[in-house]
């Protein structure tokens, strides 16, 4: 895939696993997995940038005795996951175009 | 390799760089451990899928900017000695412009190449209008009853654009060879900054 389709489509992932509650590392792994394969470092990349640029929120909290960061979706990365929706309905129908002329020949 | 053992040689490795990235790096990599032993896996299991320690320091090297790298190795310096002030405002007529030399060097390197892609895509763009001249030149013979001039310039035209086609593969291979480049010796400098102090 290309790469910087590819580095787009990790960034809403990652927003995505984190929208409807606070996750840490593992999870976001873990709950993406049947879907996108993402390495730890990948992941740190990608959490780092989302938070540079606003669309998330790291706090730590205490799990068994040690420390968790926690990343929260702002309001940014929200509005990031929409932009995403609306864009890839274009895609989408891009797509269905491209299978129909493939289908006519 | 245990938790203790990887997390020291990730910080052995990342030595140098600055102290904030080296360590939330460093914790990162920790509780992903301890997140996947407490799923069960054993500590060399959950350790092992981490992957080599080069693969992500090259991976941190790519994240952090080289402003930063920079003015991190300037303030671990620390104050200079008496001697070395006197000596570099003594020797500053030499060092300045020594300097300034290898800047321009290296600058001049990098405007070469990439003087030599846009030579490539200048030669490109000629074609493409060459091939576009001749083809009208060649419809104005045919229009005037000259027929084998036409035919001449025609085939001239596509040979120019045959050449342009060709080219223009050449020209994008280029340019991306060059980005690539760029991000290389950018990817070379960068881990410069690391201590090589687990080697010595």
């Amino acid at each position: 895939m290309d790469i910087q389709l590819k580095r787009g489509l990790l960034d809403v992932c990652v927003l995505a696993a984190i929208k409807n509650e606070d996750s840490y590392g593992y999870k976001i792994i873990k709950d993406l997995k049947p879907y996108i394969e993402l390495s730890e470092s990948t992941l740190y990349t990608i959490l780092k940038r989302l938070e540079t640029a606003k669309m998330l929120t790291v706090r730590s909290a205490e799990h068994e005795g040690r420390l968790r960061k926690y990343y929260r979706v702002t309001q940014a990365g929200l509005k990031r996951i929409e932009e995403f929706k609306t864009e890839w309905k274009e895609v989408i129908s891009v797509y269905q175009f491209v299978i129909k002329e493939d289908l006519h020949e | 390799m245990n938790k203790e053992q990887f997390l020291s040689e990730l910080r052995n490795a990342l030595a140098g760089l600055p102290q904030e990235d080296v360590e939330e790096r460093v914790a990162f990599y920790g509780e992903m451990i301890d997140d996947r032993m407490e799923e069960g896996l054993s500590e060399a299991e959950a350790v092992n899928g981490l992957g080599p320690v080069d693969e992500i320091v090259s991976q941190t090297l790519a994240g952090i900017p080289i402003s930063r790298l920079v003015k991190e190795e300037m303030s671990k310096k620390g104050s200079l000695k008496a001697w070395e002030i006197v000596l570099l405002v003594i020797g500053f007529p030499l060092w300045f412009p020594l300097l300034i030399a290898a800047a321009a060097i290296v600058f001049s390197l990098y405007i070469t190449l990439w003087s030599l892609v846009l030579a490539l895509w200048a030669i490109e763009l000629a074609l493409w209008v060459s091939a576009g001249v001749l083809l009208a030149e060649a419809l104005l013979n045919f229009v005037k009853g000259l027929p084998f001039a036409g035919l001449a310039l025609l085939g001239a035209s596509l040979l120019s654009a045959g050449l342009s086609i060709f080219l223009f593969f050449g020209c994008v291979a280029a340019s991306k060879g060059m980005v690539k480049l760029a991000e290389k010796v950018l990817l070379w400098i960068k881990s410069r900054f690391i201590r090589k102090e687990n080697g010595k």
